[in-house]
């Protein structure tokens, strides 16, 4: 620890810290543009200058190391006028276009002028203009905005891991663009625009459309992908305008995948906003009473066992329970959650989660990751893994599934297929000794890889290697499972998986019930569901099943409830209504609860609270909101399922197009502007490169 | 007192003879290197210490000083010895003329610097636009490899010394020692930021001295000669001889090995001929490179030339590129030209020097004209003194500067001219509206 005074407070902080840290544990702000926590330290914009005692010239506070007495001013004229000078510096080439400017109320250049700026402009001279690039659909550039803080360029090479942006020129004439123009090749584009410090950088979709302050702000948690990302709703009115991220150190830090960011336009169109029946093969607009009647009628001539229930990939934890209530009420046992047909096994939490936690990614030392492409899964748990690769510590990356795949950091390619698993299960292989050697090594494996006609074999192998190569121990669980979406790992929480006797989806698709009620079910082919089936979709858009069913009844989406989500670690989180669902659309447990009493079989429970109290009798884990309990690997038993009966057909990766992965992101247009940039993802062409 | 010839460090300087081997051996070069680096790496630092070398690129900081910051054991990392040949500053061109016609000082002294500092690798950047020079030094280099004085137990004295030239691509900001790492490494030529310093972590990563041609070039005859022999030139703290570059409005411009010390008019009127028409037709001193502040003819009568006495005129030694102006010269326009220059030369990086240095420019070109109010020559000198000392590098002092002198020295003749220009234009128009904020 080093004691410095700051100010006449003396404070200390650990040896290695900053002067700037520093200042901050004295209560000091410093202004700055160019430092961002989570970035490297550029200490360039010159802004955080403070008065070292002795020194002859103010220090880069952002930079400086302490040293164990050092006396630090940071209101001493020196500093003042140095502040003054650098805010002069910024703003003479800094257009004044304040009004027109979708940074102006949020931006720190303004705050920071008015704190630490003059009242009036010396410059009399022409001001620099630069001309604006086009660096994707996501982006909106104004670049004679840019301070040059680099803030962009560092983000891009140390966090999203694609070395695209760069400045070009020097002095008055330095630009920041991607030397040849074109479209930034990452899913974490939009997080360019949040430490963008001014202007410069902004989002094209929401341009001009409002400002910060006309904007309610709801914290809500992101579904569309299974990281369970902190996002906070910025709504106005009935409609949703951005999301932006909140920060999670344990989850997200402050990041946030493009397909969560910009996917909200996706809320507004092709939106279930009134219940439809069909009648005489075509679906007519209905009331709620009569999509009631129709279901009714169809339900209560079934017995129990004719009827099944599919969970969808966005599903609250609430819906879910509801449902499966509602199900057990009619007394059926087909319930299913895995529309992937993944072969999860549901009877050990450890089984399907990301046991290492996304944190716990920074621990390890070691890593293998099986049929998955978390770049495309989970851009931000991406980002986490690049964050240890580029650690500096040895990361070893092994890699197994399709080859033209760039993670963005150095992975070693081990095969296509279950072979390589093999290789390394019989410890032939020399990454199963790299493994076995490490502290803490961990394995990722993908949903994809268990979706498959070998699913549970590939599972119980993975597991057995897991068990194998020491990743489970007392104190560290290297087993992981990555999901795709933020509703799945709440259904098998829920055990929204077959009952005693009960039939999976496929079974259920075979024609062996007579009436199906899909909750948001969009992630399989509805025309796989034979025609005599009759079909109750429940959800949000309309989206590939909805035109199958034969009574739709809409539902909510993950912006327009209070929902419950849990994500790939396991971690229990909510999201809280930003808008209300459009039309007559309603929550979906209320539109559960509801039909149930419609029927005589009352659900028990009126209100959230009940529910919740519902859900935490199902699962104590839903007690438990927002935190996470990491458990070692104390129990080695494995899933079931013989890796011996493995076949030979190589991984396929579930998400071919990271743009338009589920049903709100299909509907958005300007995730369908970025697949057509992208193809099938920003990872392609790089890949194929 | 001028030096005589006996004292010349650099007795082939103006190429008289040739820059080969055989020729540098013939003027005592590489006599006994292996003998000198025989007594020690502690002895060659604290030899050069007791000389008094103070850096010649500019900042003249000394040099056993900056040597003795290198880790005397390795930690595994191996030691870098970098000399910047990267000679830009306008009004200097000593080490050009030390590489093309006495190349092996150079390379004898990288030796033993490098044995110096613990390194067995060296670096010599030398700017692009110093083609010809770079391939003397890359055939001496050769030769020297040739005659086991570089490579494997190099002079016979059993230390490993390999050479490297590598050339710039023309940026003035890669003779800043961390930028001109950078552009060695292959990155863009952006100061770093220090701490940690290139003793520390310097070129990829490992420890590093960055030292100027002249300052290498010197060693060897340094340690054959002596401390107390280099250190009896000059002043205290100033001491050795040195290279001046003298130009502009002399007779006979050239480069020439002096004393530390020597007054400037000696050294003007004994090597360059005079000033063009007369010490009276003197008008000001550029004394040190472009980027020290101009001194005026009455301050030039008796200054003497060295880091000190140049520093309590407020101006500095810098690399002993002198440039003379006389009566005829436009001072300001002759200032606002290097304003021009800083402003192209900066590499963008820091905040001030980024927009300052384009709006000083814009300033002293209306200058030149007389187009701007007199406050203004206020507000530019606050303008520069907002720069100064407040960026990574020293690149932005150096181009504010020459503002200062001339605002320090030739304020009067900066209201004349803006007089001047109202009484023929009447009150001077801003550029462009003012912002009404």
């Amino acid at each position: 620890m080093a004691k410095v005074t700051v100010d006449g407070i003396e404070v200390e902080v650990p040896n290695g810290a900053t002067v700037l840290q520093a200042c901050e544990a004295a209560g000091k702000e410093i202004p700055r543009f160019c430092y961002h926590e989570r970035l490297s330290i550029a200490g360039n914009c010159r802004m955080c200058l403070v008065e070292l005692e002795k020194a002859p010239k103010p220090i880069a506070s952002c930079a400086y190391p302490v040293a164990d007495g050092m006396v630090i001013r940071t209101d001493s004229p020196m500093v003042r006028n140095a502040r003054r000078g650098v805010m002069e510096f910024l703003l003479i080439n800094h257009p004044l276009d304040c009004p027109i400017c979708d940074q102006g109320g949020e931006c720190d250049l303004q705050d920071q002028a008015y704190a630490y700026g003059m009242d009036r402009s010396r410059f009399r001279e022409a001001k620099r203009s630069v001309k604006d690039k086009y660096v994707g659909p996501l982006i909106k550039t104004i670049m004679t905005r840019c301070i040059h803080c680099t803030r962009c360029i560092r983000f891009s090479q140390e966090v999203a891991g694609v070395p695209e942006l760069g400045a070009t020129g020097r002095g008055e004439a330095m630009e920041v663009g991607t030397y040849v123009e074109q479209a930034l090749h990452t899913e974490l584009s939009g997080n360019l625009i949040d430490i963008c410090p001014v202007g410069a950088l902004t989002s094209r979709p929401y341009a001009y459309v409002s400002r910060p302050w006309e904007l309610r702000k709801t914290d809500s948690v992101d579904v569309l992908d299974a990281v369970g990302c902190n996002i906070r709703v910025d709504s106005r009115g009935p409609e949703v305008l951005r999301i932006l991220p909140r920060t999670n150190d344990e989850v997200n830090e402050e990041w946030l995948g493009d397909r969560s960011r910009f996917a909200i336009d996706g809320l507004k169109r092709r939106r279930l906003d009134r219940p439809w029946v069909r009648k005489d093969g075509r679906l007519a607009p209905a009331t709620w009473p009569e999509a009631f009647a129709a279901i009714a009628r169809r339900l209560t001539a079934l017995p129990g066992h004719r009827i099944g229930a599919v969970a969808g990939d966005l599903a609250d934890a609430e819906a879910i329970i509801a449902l499966k209530d509602l199900m057990a009420a009619l007394g059926s046992a087909n319930l299913d959650c895995r529309q992937d047909g993944a072969a999860l096994d549901a009877s050990r939490r450890d089984f399907y989660l990301f046991n290492t936690s996304i944190a716990g990614i920074e621990e390890a030392d070691a890593l293998l990751i099986v049929g998955s492409n978390p770049r495309v899964e989970a851009p931000v748990l991406n980002a986490r893994i690049r964050k240890r690769a580029i650690a500096g510590k040895p990361f070893p990356v092994g890699y197994i599934g399709p080859r033209v795949v760039n993670l963005t950091y150095p992975a070693d390619h081990l095969g296509e297929g279950p072979a390589a698993l093999r290789a390394l299960l019989g410890g032939a292989h020399p990454f199963a000794e790299t493994l076995r050697k490490a502290e803490r090594p961990m394995l990722i494996l993908g949903r994809g890889a268990v979706a498959r006609a070998d699913g549970a074999a590939v599972l119980a192998a993975a597991w057995r290697l897991a068990v194998e190569t020491g990743m489970l121990k007392p104190d560290w669980h290297g087993f992981n499972l990555l999901h795709l979406f933020g509703g799945q790992v709440g259904a098998l929480d829920l055990g929204f998986v077959p009952g005693e006797g009960g039939k999976d989806l496929a079974a259920m698709l075979a024609g062996d019930v007579d009436a199906l009620w899909l909750l948001g079910a969009d992630g399989f082919d509805p025309a796989r569901i034979p025609p005599s089936t009759f079909v109750i979709y429940q959800g949000h858009h309309g989206d590939r099943a909805a035109a199958r069913a034969d009574v739709i009844l809409p539902g909510a989406a993950y912006t327009e409830k209070d929902g419950t989500y849990v994500n790939t670690e396991g971690r229990v989180q909510r999201g809280y209504l930003a808008v209300h669902p459009p039309g007559e659309a309603r929550e979906d447990w209320r539109i559960i609860r509801a039909f149930s009493e419609g029927i005589g079989r009352r659900l028990p429970y009126d209100d959230l609270a009940g529910l919740r109290a519902r859900l935490v009798e199902a699962n104590p884990v839903f007690g438990t909101v927002g935190t996470l309990e990491r458990r070692g690997g104390a129990d080695l038993r494995g899933p079931a399922g013989d890796p011996a009966a493995m076949g030979e057909s190589p991984f396929v990766l579930p998400i071919a197009n990271y743009y338009q992965a589920d049903a709100i992101s299909r509907a958005s247009d300007t995730m369908a502007e970025c697949a057509r940039v992208y193809g099938s993802g920003a990872h392609a062409r790089l890949a194929a490169e | 007192m001028a030096l005589s010839d006996k004292d010349r460090i650099f007795t082939n300087l103006y190429g008289l003879q040739p820059w080969s081997l055989h020729a540098a051996r013939r003027r005592g070069a590489w006599d006994g290197t292996a003998a000198l680096i025989a007594r020690g790496r502690d002895w060659v630092v604290e030899e050069v210490k007791n000389s008094g070398l103070r850096g010649r690129g500019g900042a003249g900081f000394p040099t056993g000083l900056k040597w003795s910051f290198m880790p005397k054991q390795s930690d595994g990392r191996p030691h870098y010895l970098v000399v910047n040949a990267d000679e830009s500053e306008p009004g200097t061109c000593k080490d050009r003329d030390i590489i093309r016609h006495d190349p092996h000082l150079l390379i004898e002294g990288c030796l033993l610097a490098g044995f110096a500092m613990g390194a067995n690798t060296g670096y010599i950047y030398i700017r692009g636009e110093y083609y010809n020079e770079s391939v003397v030094l890359e055939a001496a280099i050769r030769e020297a490899y040739e005659a086991g004085l570089l490579g494997r137990n190099a002079a016979r004295s059993g230390w490993d010394f390999d050479l490297y030239v590598h050339r710039g691509a023309g940026a003035y900001i890669c003779g800043e020692e961390t930028a001109l790492i950078e552009s060695l490494e292959g990155k863009k030529g952006m100061p770093r930021l220090k701490p940690p310093f290139p003793a520390a972590v310097g070129l990829y990563g490992c420890p590093t001295t960055v030292n100027n041609v002249e300052t290498i070039a010197v060693v060897p005859t340094i340690l054959r000669r002596g401390a107390a022999w280099f250190a009896g030139f000059g002043r205290p703290k100033n001491s050795g001889t040195k290279i001046f570059c003298i130009q502009g409005h002399v007779n006979r411009p050239c480069n020439v090995e002096e004393e530390m010390s020597i007054p400037l008019r000696e050294l003007i009127e004994r090597h360059a001929g005079g000033v063009r028409g007369g010490w009276d037709n003197l008008l000001a001193v550029i004394p040190g490179g472009s980027s020290t502040p101009l001194i005026p003819k009455h301050v030039c009568d008796d200054v003497l030339m060295d880091f000190d006495a140049l520093r309590d005129v407020k101006s500095g030694l810098g690399t002993a590129g002198v440039i003379v102006m006389d009566r005829s010269t436009d001072v300001i326009k002759a200032i606002a030209r290097l304003s021009k220059f800083y402003k192209h030369e900066s590499c963008g990086q820091c905040t001030p020097c980024r927009e300052g240095m384009g709006w000083v420019w814009r300033v002293m070109e209306r200058m030149v004209e007389g187009r701007a109010e007199i406050e203004e020559i206020d507000v530019l000198e606050e303008v520069t003194r907002r720069i100064e000392g407040h960026t990574i590098c020293a690149l932005a002092d150096g181009g504010v500067w020459p503002v200062q002198g001339l605002i320090r020295h030739f304020r009067p003749l900066m209201e004349e001219r803006i007089a001047a220009y109202r009484a023929r234009h009447g009150s001077p128009q801003p550029a462009l509206p003012m912002a009404a904020e």
